[in-house]
């Protein structure tokens, strides 16, 4: 089976993105929309048709294959080459097919919620470029490949998110991103170089083979009691945990909403941040087998902390964009917390699928709520919470989608997302109770800030805008009704046959009893919303007070800003940048001008000799005269 | 050759002349003087080479002869310096050595 | 005439023809033609190079030896291989950017060009000459017209920066010197006759201790250029004080006549000190490294943080020449060639908006993107590369050096290498301040409305120094098996 043509697909936006960044000035607008459209929507068929013919026929024995194209892109020594190509597997398959789809329809919605705006053709060329970024790193064959587009996507996420660059938080939140995402690369390269090291190889194939030497052979070098490899991976997921937005590293996803709408729908709800998702997925072997899972248990409880955390703090946001990224940051936890619990084999395996499948699921009804607040905010011009209500008289459509994506993400029965999250629960059911529990509390509480949001925009009190807000245009509207199908009818989609940590198919069922406590417990949290935010009252006025100081502290995300800043501002910049610049001026090049300084007062101490009198250069010529004719004298007689 | 007086007496006669005009050379402070005490160390390795021509090497007449070059160099070379000196004191109306010092360092 | 030498004479004859300009426009056009030529012939030194190397596997091809000073037998002996061709390369092409970049320099133009293509002359009789005599003579011609360049054409405090930079170059060549003579006098040690060329010292047995000796000042004379902490204090003022052709050539490629020092001298003639100082050095090194990163996210001067930069990414190349195997030693030539493309860039650049807006301090800088997209996007295209973003020439170079640099199994070169390795994220912090500062954000003066766009040969100069780095970003790997090829006989001497 010959499915090299799928090189075309991360081609093609690179195609678009020289031409639409060399020639930005040149191509009108509108064509630019146009073009970045049709070239993503070529390559989302082209990801369509991959996803068919590999799902239905790379099956070999009940296993799908593994096809890798690629050729030799550098070589650092004789052990070590780098590969730049291609790897398709049931991952990447799907995840080419997310992408695409999501891209695509990000763009065509571009078009409507960008008119207008004077870096048009800029913001399509950035797009493209991060889709091809994206698209290589789904496709990367190797941990070095995969570093590559791992630097690309958040090189284009900078650009994203410093779109607007002329409004300083915008380009603070880009820097902040960037830098945050490249602290944690950092232990991602440092994690390659170690494991890359030690076993002799960047290549997924090599590394995920069951009788490669890595698995068979793990124990063989040990560092302070771990095995170098365990030390490797959790370097490795250090990067993930970044790029991901998961604690301790997320304190940039929220700031990254500076970014226009489409970018945080593309960028930091479906595709981007779910990367650390995705490169635990691919080492899943790796992580599963290397220290009997230790790393994957670390991998669990990040997960796990994360999604709780954020949905703590999501409840309490009041800028709809942020809420939505908390919420984003919640569901990468759940994924991640799925993969933590997962087992390699057949049905023990369902962790690894729920956790692909929530992903799928997530990037749709997830782009769909972006998109949806992207159509208020296009009408209202506002991110507040407290600037909206009562709009579903104005935007229908917005409205329904937006209901669709929530009931979704809330994991009402019958909705994809009920699917995925009963799937994610089942697993960690069966291996975990403690995230379990955790797990379904993050359930309830995702009910409950959805439905405030939904709520709060939708219902409540009808504001009086200066501008009769209305609905947003064709353009932007197709692709929330796209995404509203997908949201629903994505979950029905047998994702059991084609994706799974041994490659080979198994049947899930749904659990009932599981499926029925996630979803009562998703009720519960839709109708206390429905109770508080419906009708305007003072009801969450006294919910406030009567949490008090912890309202604050999750109002303030639990001060990780202030943490962070305090230790980068005050510590980094202020004591150690402050000290080694007053260091280098004061100390190393005071005493380099110090040995200048020295010189100069010696010769100003001996110049006097020079005193350009005559009588002075005289005397001690006579007197030397005088001097060796009394050591000649001294020699003579002696 | 004078009779009674040996070439020792003559010796230190003129080393007594030459420190005298090296002396006069380093103490003085006037351009003119200091030309002076030059000329009082020229004369005096005059007298010497003709001294110890005449006491030393009677047959010969080679320190004479040079005693008659060192004579016209000293003529040129005082003409040379109050040239010299005439000038400066244009310039900067003094003949004294520490007016003359702007050379230094 | 041979091709090698060519490179010497060309420039020798641009300045004899600069003699004869009149004004500025015939100045710039002679330097045009010059620097134009150069160039033509490095591009066609590399094709020549790659379809020599096939035929001919000698260290060096194109040599070729004429005594010169038979008393001390000096001979003016020259000879390239894959570094010094790609030196070369680099040269040419920064030198004719800054041939470019000084189009509008209206301060006595003849003067300037012929001094800056006299530094050129000797930079690129330095990387051409296997003799280590006819390369210190060289050396010394390239160092000493950037005490003219800095003194009269630069800016703030130049006479100071000048004598500062000539300074501290001149006691390093002092120590250079004295090692240069120490591995001459050495260089009978097996019974043939004192000599200066590098390839027949090779063969020599050196004592121990005198490449104890010698070894420390050699290195330290060459890195001195290289901006080793602690003698790197000359270049940030250096920078600050050149004007923009002059820092571009200077952190381009003159820095890079250290490293390249350190490698064919150094290392290669004295092996044996090699292996018992590198420690020693390798620590220096590193602070270098972290310490200049650190250093420039405090400065206020634009080309203060890039002159730190420079501090920062040129030890990385000590750090990678220091860790003595071949892929760190392939990355430290790659580094070198990125970071003179790339720093030759950003003075370029700083010089476009300082020409315009007549201030370099990052808080009176803002939104400059706006006004300015080309330089803004230049700007920032060249600010990613110099953090090592994949696709640039930074990251290959950079990842060469880790992953060469982590090939050592023992502790103290691992944690070393984390450590280094950690500065790209401070890298990270000070180029986006700066850019983020300068070219976004709001507008920070009004009266920058109206600066004038980019002309020609500024888009010129910068395109020329872009396409190389999008070029070994994207396709490293022939570059670095060349390199590679090359670097074999000289690390043989140290295994």
């Amino acid at each position: 089976m010959n499915i090299s043509y799928i090189i075309l697909v991360p081609l093609i936006p690179l195609a678009l993105f020289v031409l639409l960044g060399l020639f930005s000035k040149k191509i009108p607008p509108s064509i630019a929309g146009w073009i970045g459209s049709l070239g993503l929507g070529t390559a989302f068929v082209l990801s369509l048709y991959t996803a068919y013919h590999y799902f239905l026929g790379a099956k070999l024995d009940g296993v799908y294959q593994t096809f890798t194209y690629k050729s030799t892109w550098i070589i650092f020594s004789d052990k070590l080459h780098m590969d730049m190509g291609m790897l398709i597997d049931p991952i990447s398959v799907m995840m080419l097919v997310v992408v695409t789809t999501i891209s695509f329809m990000v763009h065509v919605y571009s078009r409507g919620y960008m008119k207008g705006d004077d870096g048009y053709t800029r913001f399509f060329s950035y797009l493209a470029l991060f889709s091809f970024s994206m698209l290589g790193l789904v496709l990367a064959t190797n941990l070095f490949q995969m570093y590559i587009f791992w630097e690309l996507v958040g090189a284009s996420s900078f650009l994203l998110i410093g779109y607007y660059y002329t409004k300083p938080s915008a380009v603070a939140a880009a820097k902040k991103a960037f830098i945050v995402t490249r602290f944690a690369d950092l232990g991602f390269l440092i994690g390659i170089l170690v494991v890359s090291y030690y076993s002799g190889s960047f290549d997924f194939g090599e590394l995920n083979s069951l009788d490669g030497n890595v698995i068979t052979n793990w124990t063989a070098t040990s560092f302070m009691g771990l095995s170098v490899f365990t030390w490797g991976l959790i370097l490795i997921f250090m990067g993930g945990v970044g790029k991901s937005a998961m604690m301790p590293f997320h304190i940039w996803l929220p700031d990254a909403m500076e970014g226009p709408t489409p970018v945080s729908a593309l960028i930091h709800a479906a595709t981007m941040v779910v990367a650390g998702v995705y490169l635990v997925a691919r080492l899943f072997p790796l992580f599963y087998f290397v220290e009997d899972g230790f790393v994957l248990s670390i991998v669990a409880y990040i997960g796990a902390i994360s999604s709780l955390v954020a949905a703590v703090i999501a409840i309490t946001q009041t800028d709809i964009k942020r809420v939505l990224a908390f919420s984003t940051m919640s569901q990468i936890g759940y994924m991640m917390l799925a993969l933590g619990v997962s087992k390699y084999e057949g049905h023990e395996g369902l962790g690894y699928m729920a956790s692909m499948f929530h992903l799928f699921t997530h990037a749709m009804f997830k782009a769909l709520l972006f998109l949806g607040a992207g159509s208020v905010i296009h009408a209202i011009h506002s991110n507040e919470l407290a600037d909206m209500g009562g709009l579903r008289k104005y935007m229908p459509i917005t409205h329904i989608t937006f209901l669709i994506a929530a009931l979704s993400i809330a994991g009402f029965p019958g909705f994809a997302g009920f699917f995925s999250k009963d799937e994610i629960l089942a697993a960690a059911f069966e291996n975990n109770r403690l995230i379990y529990v955790s797990s379904v509390i993050v359930a309830g509480l995702t009910a409950f800030y959805m439905f405030r949001l939904y709520f709060g925009i939708f219902w409540g009190k009808d504001k009086k805008y200066e501008h009769t807000p209305h609905e947003s245009p064709l353009t932007m509207t197709i692709p929330l009704i796209f995404l509203a199908f997908m949201s629903v009818f994505g979950g029905y989609i047998p994702f059991s046959e084609f994706i799974s940590a041994d490659l080979k198919s198994f049947t899930s069922h749904l659990d009932l009893p599981l499926a029925v406590i996630a979803s009562t417990v998703g009720i519960i949290g839709i109708c206390l919303a429905y109770v508080f935010y419906k009708k305007e009252n003072n009801l969450s006025e006294k919910a406030t007070q009567l949490f008090g100081a912890f309202y604050q502290w999750t109002f303030h995300k639990f001060y990780f800003d202030e943490i962070y800043l305090f230790i980068t501002k005050k510590i980094i910049f202020g004591i150690l940048a402050a000290a080694i610049a007053w260091f280098d001026k004061y100390v190393v090049d005071a005493f380099m001008i110090g040995v200048g300084n020295v010189t100069m007062a010696f010769s100003n101490q001996i110049k006097g000799i020079q005193s350009g009198k005559v009588q002075d250069y005289a005397m001690a010529f006579v007197g030397g005269v005088v001097v060796l004719a009394m050591v000649v004298f001294y020699i003579w007689i002696n | 050759m004078i009779l009674g007086v040996s070439i020792y007496e003559i010796l230190t006669l003129t080393s007594i002349l030459f420190f005298i005009g090296v002396y006069g050379f380093i103490t003085r402070t006037n351009l003119i003087s200091m030309l002076i005490s030059v000329e009082l160390i020229l004369n005096s390795s005059v007298v010497n080479f003709v001294v110890i021509n005449k006491y030393l090497f009677p047959e010969v007449l080679q320190g004479v002869f040079f005693a008659v070059f060192i004579i016209a160099v000293a003529a040129a070379e005082t003409a040379l310096a109050i040239a010299i000196i005439i000038n400066l004191y244009r310039l900067i109306s003094s003949v004294e050595v520490k007016d003359t010092e702007v050379m230094k360092y | 005439m041979d091709i090698l030498s060519l490179f010497v004479i060309v420039p020798i004859l641009t300045v004899l023809a600069l003699i004869f300009a009149k004004n500025l426009k015939q100045a710039r056009i002679v330097s045009l033609i010059g620097m134009a030529i150069q160039f033509a012939m490095a591009i066609n030194l590399i094709f020549a190079y790659i379809k020599e190397r096939a035929v001919n596997t000698d260290i060096m091809v194109f040599t070729k030896d004429v005594l010169w000073f038979g008393t001390f037998n000096i001979h003016y002996s020259i000879g390239v291989d894959a570094i010094s061709v790609v030196m070369i390369a680099l040269t040419a092409i920064v030198v004719l950017a800054g041939v470019f970049i000084s189009w509008q320099i209206d301060d006595l133009p003849k003067e300037f060009f012929v001094s800056l293509i006299t530094l050129s002359a000797g930079v690129f009789g330095f990387f051409i000459s296997t003799d280590l005599f006819t390369m210190f003579v060289f050396y010394e011609i390239a160092v000493i017209p950037m005490y003219l360049l800095i003194g009269i054409w630069g800016s703030g405090p130049k006479e100071n920066s000048a004598m500062k930079l000539t300074l501290m170059l001149m006691g390093a060549s002092a120590l250079l010197s004295v090692g240069i003579f120490g591995i001459y006098f050495n260089s009978n040690a097996d019974g043939g006759p004192l000599t200066f060329n590098i390839f027949e010292i090779a063969q020599v047995h050196i004592p121990v201790a005198a490449q104890n000796i010698f070894f420390p000042l050699v290195f330290i004379g060459f890195a001195v250029i290289g901006a080793l902490f602690p003698f790197h204090t000359w270049s940030p003022s250096g920078h600050a004080s050149a004007p923009t052709a002059v820092s571009m050539l200077h952190a381009g490629v003159l820095m890079k006549l250290g490293g390249y020092g350190v490698f064919r001298i150094a290392m290669y003639l004295l092996p044996l000190g090699a292996l018992s100082w590198t420690n020693f050095f390798l620590i220096l090194s590193a602070i270098g490294v972290i310490y200049g990163a650190f250093g420039a996210i405090m400065q206020k001067d634009l080309k203060y943080v890039n002159a730190y930069a420079s501090v920062s990414h040129l030890s990385l190349v000590l750090f990678a020449l220091l860790m003595l195997n071949k892929t760190a030693w392939t990355g430290a030539i790659i580094q070198s060639l990125s970071h003179g493309l790339l720093t030759a860039l950003f003075f370029a650049l700083i010089g476009m908006v300082y020409g315009r807006t007549h201030t370099r301090e990052i808080a009176k800088l803002g939104g400059i993107m706006k006004i300015l997209p080309f330089i803004g996007a230049v700007y920032v295209i060249t600010g990613l590369a110099y953090l090592g973003l994949p696709g640039f020439s930074g990251f290959v170079a950079e990842m060469n050096i880790f992953v060469g640099a982590f090939e050592h199994p023992d502790m103290f070169h691992r944690i070393i290498t984390i450590v280094v390795i950690s500065s790209i994220v401070v890298t990270s912090v000070y180029i986006l301040r700066m850019v983020g500062k300068i070219m976004m954000g709001p507008l920070a003066d009004e009266t920058y409305k109206d600066l004038p766009k980019a002309t020609w040969f500024e888009k010129v100069g910068l395109v020329l120094l872009m396409i190389p780095v999008l070029f070994i970003g994207t396709m490293p790997l022939g570059l670095s098996e060349m390199i590679k090829a090359s670097i074999q006989p000289f690390l043989e001497r140290l295994l």
